[in-house]
């Protein structure tokens, strides 16, 4: 079997947004909607500050509490564990919304692009993919992976920060990685199993207080 | 004997009377009731064109107003089964005179409630995808096989015991109403004439289904809790909730069924039948429900706050504090606790004190519905600063629509239907008048509560 799992080093992400970028290029989420977003905080008081960031995303539960509430199946687990949607099924009960525990899918209203009401080329292109009144949320760009190329935020990221791979294959870089790392994973004891592992270094716990 | 047959001939006239005389008020208040609702479309047809991004809800908070007022109608049903079936089951013979209007109040209530989830949906163009796609383990389905099962079990259990009522309306209408109502009552009667046989079928027709009515509805509420109870959200963990919801059901529902007892009680002069003594018993049954939730928001309250585990303090901070505090207050003290004083002092135990009552449980209600679905979508559970949700004027425009619908169908419903159970209450009163000849009063006999005010 395969479990398609993500990794996000939280020591060597610099916050400079280029996954949010990849994303929105690759997938042409609309405006005001992000499947890839960096959480930002700021830490101490001078001259002890810092500032962390923390990447997040559908963390593509094993037991996904949004696949469970849909009730018209709109949400699918894959059987690499990709959680995906068809929006095309969704009815926008919005159950899912409030069913997901890291506030992952979220409604498309429609609306302007983003310069002005008149969509340009591009967003007229991409934003053809989404339904008005129906949840959807990051599929792990699955489309990439059905090639066996990497999902567009973690090709583009600079510090070699994102990482993925199959956890249930014990010689995956991904799992050999967490081997190595401390680590830890978003609210893991709701019970979802999540599949996002955040790297932590010797001393580090959670940047943001995420878990 | 001539009197009890004088006595059943003004029975009869009174449950005609709204057949037979509509005047202008009437026309007025279906006029004012069709604008509001006509408002409410419009304000709909607003949201159909740019989504429900008209409304305040949004990714963090995505139910409020819409999903409350389903809750809070569904509640609302719950009258007619607990006066009809419960009260029937134990044969406490006093709520005769008014089991027909709170079986009224159930149907009108599902029907409003459930078009309330139509009205909350991104997509209800796609509505049938619910039926060809519909997951058993979502708990949005099991809501619409209950609500639907609901729905069903309690026309028919409003239709069977108005059989012979609809018969008497075919015989005494005959000829002397409209084509349209003369052809209804036939249809709906389905051949009464009150023979043994008939009438033997009827009463096992009736026990079979005040049973089987109870589960139901216990278990439509329970499903309904059970939308946000099976979520991971903070403050609706909680294995008390479906108890909880059928409870603060069945109380809300004891709320609008005094309110709608007194409105047509004045409106077609029902004074005889519907008594002060339906008001002060309706109200102690309140008063009880009342203390039930008081018990239950305390079993619950305390469970989360002794604990004070993640996102407790906020909640209870929003609750009782912050942001909510005026409606949770007033919640507690004036839907909960003023109602069983009213019901206690003897100053206020009688129909205005009930009535009174009634209005404040009925808004209580609808505002414990909100409050739980929209702060418990509130409480965080991720690192991000907490969500605000406001109701549009769209969505005030639906909520007022959607009581004025309410109000609509039960008001055409009474200008339609027998309002009161006529073979029911003279069953009852020939049995409650004896030796034969020696009339009493219309009052019907009942077992005495303490302190009773008479009729």
């Amino acid at each position: 079997m395969t479990r398609m799992g993500f990794s996000i080093d939280l020591e060597r992400c610099v916050g400079c947004q280029a996954c949010v970028i990849a994303c929105k290029t690759e997938n042409g989420t609309p405006r005001n909607i992000h499947w890839m977003r960096v959480l930002e905080k700021e830490e101490g008081a001078f001259p002890d500050a810092r500032r962390s960031f923390t990447p997040v995303r559908c963390n593509h539960c094993a037991n996904p509490p949004c696949v469970a509430a849909c009730p018209t199946g709109a949400f699918v687990q894959r059987a690499d564990g990709v959680v995906v949607v068809n929006e095309s099924v969704c009815v926008g009960t919005m159950a899912c919304l409030t069913a997901c525990p890291y506030y992952v899918p979220a409604r498309y209203d429609g609306g302007d692009g983003y310069f002005g009401k008149k969509l340009t080329m591009y967003e007229e292109a991409k934003y053809s993919n989404f339904r008005e009144g129906t949840a959807q949320k990051c599929h792990f760009c699955y489309p990439r992976l059905d090639e066996g190329r990497p999902p567009a935020c973690v090709e583009a990221c600079p510090a070699d920060a994102l990482n993925y791979g199959d956890l249930d294959d014990p010689e995956s870089p991904i799992n050999i990685e967490l081997q190595r790392r401390r680590h830890f994973r978003p609210r893991e004891e709701l019970g979802t199993d999540p599949s996002t592992y955040y790297l932590v270094g010797k001393g580090g716990g959670p940047a943001v207080g995420v878990s | 004997m001539a009197a009890l047959s004088e006595w059943q001939e003004r029975l009869e006239e009174t449950a005609l009377a709204p057949i037979r005389r509509t005047g202008r008020r009437f026309w007025a208040l279906v006029a004012f009731l069709l604008a509001v609702i006509g408002w409410g479309a419009y304000a709909y047809s607003v949201q159909l064109r740019d989504g429900l991004v008209v409304t305040g809800m949004r990714d963090r908070i995505s139910w409020g107003l819409y999903i409350s007022t389903f809750v809070f109608f569904i509640g609302i049903s719950h009258a007619g089964t607990l006066i009809s079936a419960i009260l029937r089951v134990s044969q406490a013979r006093w709520r005769t005179p008014v089991t027909r209007m709170a079986e009224f109040v159930t149907v009108v209530a599902l029907v409003c409630g459930a078009s309330y989830v139509i009205i909350d949906l991104g997509r209800p163009d796609r509505l049938l995808n619910v039926v060809i796609y519909g997951r058993w383990q979502s708990p949005i389905i099991w809501d619409v096989l209950a609500i639907t099962t609901y729905l069903t079990g309690s026309i028919t259990y409003l239709f069977v015991p108005m059989i012979p009522d609809l018969a008497l309306f075919r015989d005494r209408l005959a000829g002397r109403t409209s084509r349209w109502r003369g052809w209804l009552y036939t249809v709906l009667a389905i051949g009464w004439n009150g023979n043994a046989t008939q009438r033997r079928s009827l009463t096992s027709a009736i026990g079979v289904l005040m049973i089987l009515i109870i589960p139901i509805a216990v278990s439509v509420h329970t499903v309904v809790s059970w939308i946000f109870a099976m979520t991971l959200r903070v403050p609706w963990n909680s294995a008390l909730f479906g108890a909880f919801f059928v409870a603060g059901a069945i109380f809300s529902g004891i709320g609008i069924l005094i309110i709608v007892m007194a409105v047509l009680r004045r409106a077609y002069h029902l004074e005889e039948y519907v008594t002060e003594k339906h008001f002060v018993y309706l109200g102690y049954l309140m008063a009880t429900f009342a203390a039930i939730m008081i018990y239950a928001n305390i079993s619950e309250l305390l469970t989360h706050g002794y604990k004070l585990s993640e996102g407790v303090e906020f909640h209870f901070r929003q609750l009782f504090l912050a942001e909510f505090a005026p409606l949770f207050w007033f919640y507690l003290l004036g839907g909960l606790v003023t109602p069983i004083v009213i019901a206690l002092l003897p100053a206020t135990r009688n129909v205005r004190g009930m009535v009174v009552a009634a209005v404040l449980v009925t808004l209580a209600m609808w505002i414990e519905r909100y409050v739980i679905v929209v702060t418990g979508l509130r409480v965080p559970l991720m690192p991000y600063e907490p969500a605000s949700y406001a109701p549009t004027w769209v969505e005030w425009s639906l909520l007022a629509a959607g009581l004025a619908l309410f109000a609509l169908l039960i008001t055409v419903f009474t200008k339609v239907f027998p309002i009161i159970a006529v073979w029911e209450v003279a069953e009852d009163h020939e049995a409650t008048v004896a030796p034969p000849g020696t009339v009493r009063p219309a009052a019907l006999e009942t077992p005495k509560l303490a302190g009773e005010v008479g009729p």
